[in-house]
Order: C-alpha cells, then sequence, then structure tokens
C-alpha cells in the first residue's frame, strides 16, 4: 500500500465513523424516550425529559471535552467503548430495574445522561483528530452534515426498522455492536496515533465488549423470539419463559396485555368487563361471601374484584406459575391494575397445578362460599383436565353448601362445542349450571358459566357495597347476560372425562376454522 | 467372557438401535446417572431349594389349618379375597418375598409411586361378575349402564393423552406407524380390523366367546383352537398380510403382553390380545384401568383385612399328602429332628391322602415351620410343582417342561424435569418403534402432575431367540451396563435424557411371564394343570399360558371354589 492511500482511505472511513455514531447516539435517544413512556406512559412528558436530560447531557459532554489533553485517539477509543456498553446494554438494563426496582426513574435518567456525556464527548474528540487533515471549514461541514445524515437515517430506522424487526433489547444490542466495532476499527485507522503499548490492551477491551454484546444478542433471542413482537403485534415490555409456560407483558399507548404461551389473557383496556362478569355473578348470589376459592388466574386481577365485598374473610388462590404470581405482585403496572391484590393480608397464594391441589381432600381454606375458576382455554391435555367430570367433583369437595362457582368458558361464538362441553361436563358432576355471556372487546363475544349445587338463583343483586366501584355491570346488566342470544342456542357435546379429554379436540376444531 | 457394549444393546434393544450407537473406537465413557442400583427377586431360597435344600421343622412347631395358599401373588391373594368373599376366614398365605404382590410391585419416591411389574388391566366387559364386583369394592367402578357395561371412574382410567410411537425420528400419535404408510399398508390395517372384529361377534354352538376374559370361557370349538397351531406372525402371512407396518403393530403387541415376538406367539394368543377385549365389532379395544403405580392398588385392595392371614418371608419348601395320623401317633412324636424326609403322619398311614403337609422356610429367623392343612391352593408358577411338591410327577403323571418363561428387564428413571416436546405431548405409554424395548410409561401421567420432575417406567422383555449363554450372561450384567442400554434406548427419542436422569434403578425378572409359544394353550400339560391333585388345587396365571391379572384373579377365585365345595 501506497503511502499516499494511507493518509486518504482513512478518512473517508472516518466520516463513515461519524455516520455510525451520529445514528446509534440519536437510536439511544429515541431507544429511552420509547422505553420510558411505554413503561410509565405520559408520552410527552417522557419524551421531552428524556431529550432535554439527553441533549444537555451532550452539550456538558462536549463542554468536558477539553478536559482532554494529550492521547485524544486513545481517549476517542476509550469513549467509543463506554458508549458501546452503556447505550448497547441500556435496554436490557431497563426492562430488568423496571420489573424489579423502585429504582427505574432514576436509572432511567441518570442512563440518559450518562450516554449523552460519552456521545457529547465523541465528535469534538473526533474533530479534533481530524483537524491536522483538514482545513476548519471543510471539517465543520463534512462532520456535521455526516452527523445529520446519522440522525435523519436514525429517525427513518428506527420507527420503521429497528423496533418492529428487532425489538427495543435487540436495537439497542445492534447498536452498541456498531459502537464497538467503531471503537476495535479505530485501533487501526488511528494506529499512528496511538501509543504502541496501549494497542493490545485497547483491542483487547474492544473485543471483550464486542463478545459481551454478541452473547447478550443470542441471549435476547432466547429471551423473545425475533417473531413474537411481530405476531403481538405491540411492543414486549416483559418477557420470560417459566418452567410451565411463556408469559409475555406488552405494551401499546392504550394500555398492557398479558400472553401466556402466546394467547392473549387480557387487555388493561377492557379487562374490567371480563372480570367483573367473571367475579361477580357468584359473588353477589352468594350473599355475604367469606371464603373464596380462585383457581388460575395468577395475574391478580380477578382477586381484585372478590376484594371489593367487605364480606371476604380470605381468599385461596392457587396457579400453577410462581413466575406469574410473583410478577403480578412485583410487576408495577400489573401490581397497579390489580390494586396490589396479591399483597393483601387475606390472600393465601398457593403454587400448584390446580388439578393435583383440588385432589388433595380438606386443608386449604375451605370450604368454600364461592369458587371463581379462570384458567386459560383448554387447547392441551394438561388444562383440558382442568375441564374435567373428574375435576368438577373434586371441586365439590371443597365447596361449603350452596356454594357458586363461576368458570370462564371461552366464546361461545368461535367455539360452542367447547362452551356448552363445559356446562354439559359440570351438570355430570352434579352441578345446576346458568350459562351466560359478556362482550369483551379485545375478546369478542365471550362466555362463562355459573354453578352450584343447589339451583342457580334467577335474580342476582349486587351487593350495594360493590355496585358503586363497578364500570361495567349493574343489576340489570348482570341479570341480562344470562339472556343468550339465538346464535349461541344450546348444542349437544359430549361429556369431557380425563379418558377423553373430548373438550380439546372441540377447542383445536373450533378455533383452527375461526383463525 | 462378559459381553461388550455393542453386544448387550443388540440383544436387548435389537439390530436397529445399534446404528445409533458410535462406531468402534475409543469413546468417554458414556454418562450415567449419580444413583441407582440392580434390583431382583429373592433368589436365594430358590436357588438352594433347587440345589436340594430340604429344611425340616421341629416336632413342636406344626400347625393344624384347614387351608394353605402357597404364594401371595395376584392369584394366591385372589383366592384368599374369594374365601373371605364367601364368609371363611380358616387359612394362611405364604409368600416367600418380603412383599406381597408377586409380579405386581411398585415403588415410592418423594415425588410419586411407580410400576416395577404390572402396570393395567383394561376394563372388564360386563360378564366377567367377580372382577366387576372387586373393581366396584375398590371404587372403581362406580355404577353400571343401561346396557349392563360397568362404567369406570374417570380418574382410574388412563388419561388422554394414552400412548404415542417414536417413528421417523419423531412422535407420532398412536401405536400405528402411519406417517408414509401406504394404500396397501391401510388396507391391511383395515382388514386386519375387520378380522378382529370378525372373532369378537364369533361365537360357537354353546354361544361362547371365541375369545373370552377368563380365557377359561372362551371357546373350544376347533376353529378357535386350531388358530393355537402357528405364530401369529405366520397366520398374518397366510391371510396375505405382509405389510411391515401390520407386522411391528401385532409383532409389538405380543410382545408387550407376552414378551414374545409376533413369530414366537400362538396366534391363539396374538388373536386374544386383540379380539378378548373388545366388546362389539368396531368398539375399539377396552379403555384400560391403571394407576400411578401399577396395578398395586389391587393388591392392597386384595390384602384388605387379611392381617396375619398372610405372612411373608415365609418360603414353602415342601407340599406332601400324607394319610390319616395312626392313633399313636396323635400327637406327634417325642422331640428330636427327624433326618427323614417322611413326616410322621405320612410314614404311619397307608390310607388315602387325608390331608396336605406344608413346610415353610422363615426367610428372616431361618427356621422351618410345618401346616398340616385339608386343602391347599398352589398359587405359585408352574415350574416350581414337580420342586415342591412331593412325588408331583410320579403321582399325576404330569410334566412341566412346556412351561416356559420370559426374563423382563423393567428400568425406572427419575428425571429432574421433562425431555422437550414437540408436536405429540408425553403420553401414558411412550412407545419407539426401532427398538425391542417397549418404550416407557409416565408415572406421573394418571396424577394430574403435568410440569417438572417425573419418574419413567421403561420395560424390555427379553424375546430375541438368543442362545442361552448369552441370556445367562444377560442376567449377570452390571447395573452400569444395564442403565447405559436404557439410557441408549431413550436417548433416540430424547437426546437430553442422560443429563435428565438422577437415578435410575433396574429390576431383572428372571421368571417374569409364561410363554404362550404356538401349541401351549392346546397342550394336554396345560390342560392338566388346573386339575386338583387330590387335596392339592392349582391357581396362578401360568394355567392360562398368558400372564394377565384377569387370569390370575380368576384361577385364585376359582381355586377357593373348588376348596370350598371339596368341604361342604
Ligand atoms: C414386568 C411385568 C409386567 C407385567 N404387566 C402386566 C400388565 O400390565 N397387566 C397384566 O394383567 N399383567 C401383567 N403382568 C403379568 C402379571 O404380573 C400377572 O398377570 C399376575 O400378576 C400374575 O399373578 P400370579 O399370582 O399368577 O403369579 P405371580 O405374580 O408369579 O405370583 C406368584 C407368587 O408366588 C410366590 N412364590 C413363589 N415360590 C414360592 C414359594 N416357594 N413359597 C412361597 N411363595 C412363593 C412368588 O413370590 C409370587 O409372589 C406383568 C408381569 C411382569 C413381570
Amino acid at each position: 500500500m501506497s503511502h499516499d492511500s494511507m493518509n486518504r482511505a482513512p478518512l473517508v472511513l472516518l466520516y463513515l465513523n461519524v455516520l455510525v455514531i451520529a445514528t446509534c447516539g440519536l437510536v439511544y435517544e429515541l431507544l429511552a424516550g420509547t422505553l420510558a413512556s411505554y413503561l410509565l406512559g405520559d408520552t410527552v412528558t417522557q419524551f421531552s425529559l428524556v431529550i432535554g436530560i439527553y441533549l444537555s447531557a451532550m452539550g456538558a459532554g462536549a463542554w468536558l471535552s477539553r478536559l482532554v489533553v494529550g492521547q485524544v485517539a486513545r481517549c476517542f477509543v476509550e469513549i467509543e467503548l463506554g458508549v458501546a456498553l452503556l447505550g448497547g446494554f441500556s435496554a436490557p438494563i431497563l426492562f430488568a430495574t423496571f420489573a424489579w426496582a423502585s429504582l427505574f426513574q432514576p436509572v432511567l435518567y441518570g442512563l440518559v445522561f450518562a450516554i449523552g456525556v460519552l456521545v457529547g464527548l465523541e465528535l469534538p474528540l473526533l474533530m479534533r483528530l481530524l483537524r491536522e487533515q483538514l482545513d476548519f471549514e471543510d471539517l465543520v461541514s463534512r462532520v456535521l452534515t455526516f452527523d445529520y445524515i446519522g440522525a435523519l437515517l436514525a429517525s427513518l430506522l428506527f420507527p420503521m426498522f429497528l423496533v418492529p424487526r428487532l425489538g427495543l433489547i435487540r436495537t439497542s444490542l445492534l447498536c452498541g455492536l456498531l459502537n464497538a466495532a467503531v471503537a476495535l476499527w479505530g485501533t487501526y485507522l488511528l494506529r499512528p496515533l496511538l501509543p504502541r503499548r496501549v494497542l493490545p490492551g485497547l483491542r483487547g477491551r474492544a473485543c471483550l465488549v464486542l463478545g459481551m454484546l454478541c452473547i447478550a444478542l443470542l441471549k435476547a433471542d432466547r429471551m423473545t423470539e425475533l417473531a413474537e413482537e411481530g405476531v403481538l403485534g405491540d411492543p414486549i415490555v416483559h418477557a420470560e419463559t417459566t418452567a410451565f409456560q411463556r408469559i409475555v407483558l406488552t405494551r401499546n399507548s392504550r394500555g398492557f396485555q398479558l400472553y401466556l404461551n402466546g394467547h392473549l389473557q387480557f387487555n388493561s383496556v377492557d379487562e374490567y368487563r371480563y372480570h367483573e362478569a367473571l367475579v361477580h355473578p357468584p359473588l353477589s348470589a352468594a350473599m355475604t361471601p367469606r371464603r373464596v376459592l380462585v383457581l388460575g388466574g395468577g395475574d391478580g386481577l380477578a382477586l381484585r374484584e372478590i376484594l371489593r365485598y367487605p364480606s371476604i374473610e380470605a381468599v385461596t388462590l392457587v396457579d400453577i406459575d410462581p413466575g406469574m404470581t410473583t410478577l403480578a405482585e412485583r410487576f408495577p403496572p400489573l401490581l397497579e391494575l390489580s390494586q396490589a391484590a396479591l399483597r393483601d393480608p387475606r390472600v393465601t397464594v398457593v403454587n400448584n397445578d390446580a388439578f393435583v391441589w383440588t385432589g388433595r381432600s380438606g386443608g386449604g381454606g375451605g370450604p368454600f362460599d364461592a369458587a371463581i375458576i379462570d384458567f386459560p382455554d383448554p387447547g392441551s391435555f394438561a388444562i383440558g383436565k382442568l375441564y374435567t367430570r373428574r375435576f368438577y367433583r373434586m371441586l365439590r369437595e371443597h365447596l361449603a353448601p350452596g356454594a357458586l362457582v363461576s368458570v370462564q368458558c371461552t366464546s361461545p361464538l368461535v367455539a360452542p362445542q367447547t362452551f356448552w362441553c363445559i356446562v354439559s361436563t359440570m351438570e355430570s358432576a352434579g352441578f345446576h349450571v346458568r350459562p351466560y355471556h359478556a362482550a369483551v372487546p379485545t375478546f369478542g363475544e365471550w362466555g362463562f358459566a355459573l354453578a352450584s349445587m343447589e339451583p342457580v338463583p334467577q335474580q342476582i343483586r349486587i351487593s350495594p357495597e360493590v355496585v358503586s366501584a363497578l364500570r361495567f355491570l349493574n343489576d340489570d346488566v348482570l341479570n341480562g347476560l344470562f339472556s343468550l342470544p339465538p346464535d349461541l342456542n344450546r348444542i349437544k357435546t359430549e361429556i369431557n372425562q380425563l379418558n377423553n379429554q373430548a373438550i380439546v379436540r372441540y377447542y383445536d376444531q373450533e378455533w383452527n376454522a375461526w383463525r | 467372557m462378559e459381553l461388550s457394549r455393542r453386544e448387550l444393546i443388540q440383544l436387548l434393544l435389537g439390530a436397529p438401535a445399534l446404528a445409533s450407537v458410535l462406531s468402534p473406537g475409543c469413546h468417554p465413557p458414556p454418562r450415567l446417572p449419580a444413583a441407582g442400583q440392580l434390583l431382583g427377586q429373592s433368589l436365594e431360597v430358590g436357588h438352594r431349594l433347587r440345589d436340594g435344600f430340604q429344611p425340616q421343622p421341629d416336632v413342636g412347631s406344626w400347625q393344624d389349618l384347614p387351608v394353605v395358599i402357597v404364594g401371595g401373588g395376584v392369584s394366591g391373594l385372589s383366592a384368599a379375597w374369594r374365601f373371605r368373599q364367601r364368609g371363611f376366614n380358616d387359612f394362611v398365605v405364604l409368600e416367600l418375598e418380603p412383599d406381597p404382590g408377586g409380579t405386581v410391585r411398585s415403588g415410592t419416591c418423594s415425588l410419586c409411586k411407580f410400576p416395577w411389574g404390572a402396570h393395567y388391566v383394561p376394563a372388564p366387559l360386563p360378564e366377567h361378575h367377580l372382577l366387576i364386583q372387586l373393581l366396584a369394592d375398590m371404587g372403581v367402578v362406580e355404577s353400571t349402564a343401561d346396557d349392563g357395561t360397568p362404567v369406570i371412574a374417570e380418574q382410574f382410567l388412563c388419561r388422554e393423552p394414552e400412548e404415542r410411537l417414536f417413528f421417523g425420528g419423531e412422535w407420532i400419535d398412536g401405536l400405528y406407524p402411519a406417517t408414509g404408510a401406504s394404500p396397501d399398508d391401510l388396507a391391511q390395517l383395515d382388514a386386519f380390523r375387520r378380522e378382529v372384529d370378525r372373532w369378537v361377534e364369533w361365537r360357537d354352538s354353546a354361544g361362547r366367546r371365541a375369545f373370552a376374559v377368563p380365557s377359561r370361557l372362551s371357546s373350544d370349538d376347533s376353529q378357535v383352537t386350531h388358530l393355537d397351531q402357528d405364530s401369529v406372525a405366520e397366520w398374518l402371512r397366510r391371510q396375505g398380510w405382509n405389510s411391515p407396518r401390520l407386522h411391528w403393530l401385532v409383532d409389538y403387541s405380543c410382545r408387550d403382553d407376552y414378551g414374545l415376538s409376533a413369530e414366537q406367539t400362538s396366534a391363539w394368543a396374538g388373536l386374544f390380545y386383540f379380539a378378548a377385549r373388545q366388546r362389539t365389532a368396531g368398539s375399539g379395544h377396552q379403555p384400560l384401568i391403571t394407576w400411578p403405580e401399577g396395578n398395586s392398588p389391587l393388591i392392597s385392595h386384595l390384602l384388605q383385612n387379611l392381617g396375619t392371614s398372610v405372612r411373608t418371608g415365609a418360603a414353602v419348601t415342601q407340599i406332601r399328602p400324607v394319610g390319616p395320623p395312626s392313633r399313636s401317633a396323635v400327637p406327634a412324636p417325642a422331640a428330636g429332628a427327624r433326618p427323614t424326609r417322611i413326616s410322621p403322619a405320612a410314614q404311619n398311614s397307608p390310607a388315602a391322602p387325608d390331608s396336605v403337609e406344608v413346610v415353610w422356610y422363615d426367610t428372616q429367623t431361618r427356621e422351618a415351620a410345618g401346616i398340616r392343612a385339608r386343602h391347599v391352593i398352589f398359587a405359585a408358577p408352574q415350574f416350581l410343582a414337580p420342586r415342591l411338591i412331593a412325588d408331583f410327577t410320579q403321582r399325576t403323571g404330569r410334566q412341566t417342561d412346556l412351561f416356559r418363561y420370559g426374563s423382563w428387564f423393567v428400568a425406572n428413571l427419575h428425571l429432574q424435569d421433562r425431555p422437550r416436546e414437540g408436536r405429540v405431548p408425553l403420553s401414558w405409554d411412550n412407545v419407539i418403534h426401532d427398538s425391542r424395548s417397549l418404550g416407557y410409561v409416565v408415572a406421573t401421567h394418571q396424577t394430574g402432575l403435568d410440569h417438572g420432575p417425573t419418574v419413567l417406567t421403561w420395560y424390555c422383555p427379553l424375546c430375541d431367540e438368543e442362545s442361552r449363554d448369552a441370556r445367562e450372561k444377560l442376567l449377570q450384567a452390571s447395573w452400569a451396563d444395564l442403565a447405559d442400554v436404557v439410557l441408549t434406548d431413550l436417548e433416540r427419542a430424547h437426546p437430553e435424557i442422560r443429563q435428565l436422569t438422577t437415578r435410575l434403578d433396574v429390576f431383572r425378572w428372571g421368571h417374569a411371564m409364561v410363554q404362550p409359544i404356538p401349541g401351549f394353550r392346546t397342550s394336554r400339560q396345560r390342560q392338566a394343570a388346573a386339575v386338583p391333585d387330590g387335596r392339592i388345587h392349582f391357581a396362578h396365571s401360568d394355567l392360562s399360558g398368558i400372564a394377565l391379572f384377569e387370569e390370575a384373579f380368576d384361577h385364585g377365585c376359582r381355586a377357593a371354589d373348588e376348596v370350598l365345595e371339596a368341604f361342604a
């Protein structure tokens, strides 16, 4: 290579560096803003705050650059590495703090400020490096041009490609990787300006950072399937795979959505309709419910409705997945939505398979005046067993005389055989059953069953202490739920038993035909 | 010389399994679970008896008791159950092992119970009244449907998903290897099913089914008994059915129920498997009754209220019919051990035997005792009859050499977590197509525990025609070698099985079950075996030639009825 080209090539490449640095810098800012508005709501405030802090931090960085005397090149590489680490891990760090700590806001603003300072240091240092090769006007115009092109690139890529295709965590890690690559590359481009003895150390550290980010990217692949966000439509704010299921929480501007194994469990926008319909018919019909059993419902939202009744003395909630109940107890938006119901001293959480728990006689806080059965739809044999005659028979052993039971029964419109199979199966286990329905916009037409070993009351009055707090139900609406339109007319089905699991077959056929 | 890993795998799992084993060369030793052991029946007394061990009880340790039941397996305990049901309590059951149950055996861990032997019984047809009564006592039969069929409480029926097959690299539903089956394969399967249906509906001139449970009630029409002449594989071929898939299904069924390949199983027994447990044409196989620990709850129920009438650790060493004692010999002569094999009573009585002396040996205290009984029910395997019953062959002229027995290996694998799942979920019965093993059943399946740790019970009969020598060596294989074979077998379907298994125990059944080879069912030897030898009555599944709970139960009840009739 001639001496000439050695001087030329780096110049073009350095501009490319400016482009990358500028793009990544803006992406970090957008990431922080988006995350803050997802997690904390209030988009305008969050974006303003994040932008304000970020810009002022950049200013601080620019000002600090004057303190760098000597070893400018080395400083530049080190700062790049810093940006790669902090920026690259910013989204994972923020998700983690949000889920498990109340320190979210300080961490958020601190991180935004730190990244801002580092990014603010980048350009002044780079310009000082280039000063030797260019005259001032040229330098400023070129660097700033690339800086602004980078900003444009970031603002286009971020909403159109990065977030929808990669998700927030991967976007952040990818930008970190780019910054780290710039740092490693810098050790070659700027070699004439770097002292020999620091070279190996710098490159080693650059490789280390690259490695860490790569590993995190691979892990992120396991944490959230790349396609998942695309499928669910909204950004994922929490995802974990427990021993029992995959729990994913998404968030959009209107609220939260909880998915278990890809099936929507609730949308915070209209979950009150579902949970009021599930809980109040049995609890109000039970007159003064003291002891209540909840099977499933680890999100705590049915609990919230139950705890509205002043007569409640004890609630036992049985959910198989400690991952779910812990999340509901600790994850701020869920905790808020359930009004911290899971932390109520009257509530006992049991993490066990409801089938196994129900099969054990006695104990466990019974006999119960009411039971709320809120299992996922019967899409697998492991869940289908919770809709069998055997299960309902075992349940009887835990009920006080005259106790009322409600069951979520999937959509009677989409899956009429599934719906009526539940009703028939409960009847075969000795229950009197009154099926009912409610409109839950994000689910559609939804089905429930109210059951008791005694005839189920024909008229239900919502307890006066409760009715004013409800948004969906009043006495008229509640009793109206029991009149089914003709398109939900009863059909004959098999009884769901452990040894036939007819319901799993019905459910599969009906929902597949619908999709 | 010991068997190499490859030889062992070939013998137990068959040639296809070998393909998965690495080619010869140096490999790190395969990973084995941290814990496990080799288990088996108590062999000591049996071996000593074979070597002529003949303990004599002290004269003072003789006791009089109307009835002794020898053997506390299903047949012996069923006889006891039947006695009590009919209000007769003057008997004792002598069982060699520390626990009753025979080939029904189970274990326990903190998570669940699991089987070591028999693990299911098909729901009985309405005709099997006594069995229905037993199951009703247990709460297993909860009512009777309008058409007379017993209604089984659903928690005792095998839960869906019942079975799946690992075939062509993936798990598929059911046991028929359907993937890639040609129209001809399916046509043959269909024709086979229609032939089974024909036998289900078939009745002889006396109105008997061709294949009934208990098998005693099956027709003896020559159309049916003729089937016993050939192997079921040969029978299939003779029908023009050569589909490898159909042959596999039938072969698997024979290995599963009888521990024999289709080439070794009589067509009578092969068809019995399919036709006896089906009610009407097209009604399909009767649903299976099962418990997490296999059939042990049946044993526990049979044992209920028996209390001290069952003595365990009591090995019967001799059974001899004796005539009435001479006056001077009552009571037994003065103390002093007699070196002779003949009891005081027998020596002095030329008259026809009016009682039976049973000598038994307490495996705990290592002392012998004797019981003078009016009747004995011999509910131990038939091959022991000539060894235990004095002058059996001379007196009865009966041979027992056609009673042949297969060996089985059963392993229980304790898993810290379940293997990864694909489209077809873990089922109760999980069968691997390219293996001579029967795959495994899942002990937690019936409990409703669908996540996390579990116990898998792996079954493998030794049915290939290996040399006696190889078989002896197999029975001497070490725990490590056997554990490796089990894991090698399962590894093909579950690559992570070695990491998941925390404990693996292996149980060796030397004489696991009688073999219904062609000709055995219709042999004189088998038919004569149930005929009483004077006051000695016989009960054991061996007498049917097929080792099934229902057969053992039936023989036990029948023998008890025989005894009560003799008393009447
Ligand atoms: C691995 C395996 C799996 C099986 N699976 C099934 C199944 O799923 N379903 C099914 O129906 N059947 C199954 N069987 C067969 C089943 O075990 C028999 O149907 C039935 O339990 C046999 O009972 P039995 O009383 O006839 O014989 P055994 O179980 O052989 O009982 C005989 C008893 O006699 C005792 N005995 C022997 N010698 C003496 C002596 N000298 N003194 C005192 N006692 C003595 C033995 O210890 C034993 O307890 C299986 C068998 C095995 C080995």
